[in-house]
């Protein structure tokens, strides 16, 4: 039924570390070791993991931000890796990425209204009016307002800035979205409505997401399927639900059962 | 237990702008060995009053009134100098973006070390050792000293900051969102990192969080901001579990229970406004 939008085999992506005494020296991490998965088209695949195991390497090997030492990327067909010029802009523009750290990835001296248009800008889409219209829409979508547009990003707080860059990824409709820790910053009302707001894409949209996350209560609530990563490579996946109910390895078992507040949590409505 | 901060009729505005509040009359006390948890909306002013307290608003914004003592002392009254020997030694913090607050072109065991050998006049193998130890602790083996803050992922970088943060064993730890990057195995050993030192040494902390899961596991006390006022403030067992503001009870309805399965629902502004006028 469902066609696979996206879809990686055998990633491998080492990175040099300095070691030794002075630094001198260097050894070779491997931060994705062999790592293949499928995203089919209108679904949310989410990807969980412990801090250091790779993650955010394979958002941005899949995005081709970072070169891959090994592997293939397939986005609608084609290979990532043999696309050139205007093709890859045009790809670039359906492939969006929400980044982990918002405030290093927004250009300080730019005000947010162009911020999240540039995308439009750059690939053209709609008249000055019609992207000034889309961009203040998205805003609005994401809780912030027309006024937020002349300020710059310096002005604006933790979770606001994580959602200009959830908006400069979403303004621009994209196929498929790779969001990275897109809701660990924001108060649980507007995590509700951003994964709402998410969902209401999914469904006009058909959009597919890539969900790095390492909250599980909200991995449950948005992916159709899960991957679990330990030291860069895939240690299990499956269904959500299955996931959940019958974690296979023993590392998946031990995220949830860390679940902040559980104990407390049952304790008070006991 | 002794009194170690008490802010008093705090406000923070733009210099520009003095009317509008960003921070408005905040007013609540921490003592020592005691644990406070700041929740409340985003853009509500949490950040900007922890900022207050470490002398570090964005020269864009000003303090226009109110009071911060801490350990019985006016801030207000120190010169930049004066703050900064206070600032790692005697009230640690750990930034909300690490990336911002961690030098791109220093090594992380250097920038760790710096805060030791300035303030501890630590250096050569014993400054190394403690390095090791401190980044251990955060579960980061200690030949990652050498790497870069662009060489670290997303939590290691939050970690480093930590470990920077209570290199010193500060009578006052100000945490803003210290574990959002963090996976919950990882979450855990470092509240359980925090609370050690807590005991140990007395220490206070002032922790802002969205994390409700969180607030239940560590805080004495629950101080809710929304719209840069102060609308509750209690006990843990009190806020959490008998809320008196209409805000308050609104941003606990949202929290997602453990399992996930609760359905997502935001906050109503429109009714929120009608039952808090
Ligand atoms: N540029 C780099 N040079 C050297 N090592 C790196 C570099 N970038 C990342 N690493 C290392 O590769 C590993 C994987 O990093 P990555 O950022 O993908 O982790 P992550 O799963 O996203 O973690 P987190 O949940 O903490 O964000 C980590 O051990 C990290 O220290
Ligand atoms: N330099 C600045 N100039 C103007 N306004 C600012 C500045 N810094 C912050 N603000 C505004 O002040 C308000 C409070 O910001 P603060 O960073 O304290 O929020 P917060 O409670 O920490 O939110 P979050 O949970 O999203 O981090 C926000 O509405 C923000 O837009
Ligand atoms: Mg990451
Ligand atoms: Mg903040």
């Amino acid at each position: 039924m469902s066609d696979i939008i996206l879809s990686a085999t055998g990633l491998t992506k080492t990175y040099q570390q300095r070691s030794g005494r002075f630094g001198f020296g260097s050894t070779v991490v491997k931060a994705l070791d062999n790592v293949s998965l499928q995203l089919k088209q209108g679904t949310t695949l989410a990807v969980v993991g412990e801090s250091g195991s790779g993650k955010s390497t394979l958002a941005r090997c899949l995005l081709q931000l970072l070169p891959l030492d090994a592997g293939q990327v397939i986005f609608e067909h084609v290979d990532l890796a043999t696309l050139r010029g205007d093709a890859l802009r045009a790809a670039r523009r359906h492939l969006q990425m929400v980044f982990q750290d918002p405030f290093a990835s927004l250009n300080p001296r730019m005000r947010v209204g162009e911020i999240v248009g540039e995308g439009l800008l750059i690939h053209g889409m709609g008249s000055a009016a019609e992207r000034r219209e889309r961009v203040l829409r998205m805003l609005q979508r994401v809780g912030l307002t027309a006024a937020d547009m002349l300020k710059f990003p310096h002005e604006f707080s933790g979770g606001q800035r994580q959602r200009i860059g959830i908006a400069r990824a979403l303004v621009l409709e994209p196929r498929v979205v790779v969001c990275d820790e897109p809701v660990s910053a924001l108060d649980v009302s507007i995590q509700a409505q951003i994964l709402l707001l998410l969902k209401e894409l999914q469904q006009e949209m058909g959009l597919s997401y890539l969900f790095i996350s390492h909250d599980l209560r909200v991995v449950r609530h948005v992916a159709d399927e899960v991957v679990v990563m330990h030291h860069g490579r895939i240690v299990e996946q499956g269904g959500v639900e299955q996931l959940y109910s019958d974690p296979q390895q023993e590392y998946t078992r031990n995220l949830l059962n860390s679940i902040p507040g559980r104990h407390r949590a049952a304790e008070a409505t006991n | 237990m002794t009194e170690l901060l008490r802010i008093e009729g705090l406000t923070v505005a733009p210099v520009a702008q003095p009317e509008r509040r960003l921070v408005n009359n905040v007013s609540f006390s921490l003592k020592t060995g005691r644990t406070i948890c700041i929740v409340g909306e985003s853009g509500s002013g949490k950040s900007l009053t922890a900022l207050s307290v470490m002398g570090l608003l964005s020269p864009a914004l000003k303090r226009t009134s109110g009071s911060i003592v801490f350990q019985g002392q006016d801030l207000a009254g120190f010169s930049n100098l004066a703050m900064q020997d206070i600032r790692g030694k005697r009230i640690g913090m750990i930034f909300q973006e690490p990336m911002t607050s961690l030098n791109p072109v220093l090594n992380v065991g250097f920038q760790i070390g710096e805060t030791l050998t300035c303030h501890l006049g630590l250096t050569g193998k014993a400054l190394k050792v403690k390095v090791g130890e401190l980044l251990e602790q955060v579960g980061i083996p200690a030949d990652r000293a050498n790497s870069y803050p662009d060489e670290m992922s997303g939590g290691q970088r939050q970690r480093v900051m930590i470990a920077m943060s209570i290199a010193c064993e500060p009578a006052m730890l100000i945490a803003d969102e210290p574990t959002t990057a963090l996976d919950v195995t990882v979450q855990a050993q470092i509240l359980r990192l925090l609370a050690d030192l807590k005991h140990r040494m007395n220490m206070g902390m002032l922790f802002i969080t969205h994390d409700f899961g969180v607030v239940a596991d560590i805080a004495d006390d629950v101080v809710v901001m929304f719209r840069g006022e102060v609308v509750e403030m209690g006990s843990v067992e009190q806020v959490l579990g008998k809320p008196r503001h209409p805000y308050t009870r609104a941003l606990l309805d949202c929290v997602p229970d453990a399992e996930g399965r609760k359905p997502l629902k935001p906050i109503d502004y429109a009714w929120l406004n009608e039952v808090s006028a």
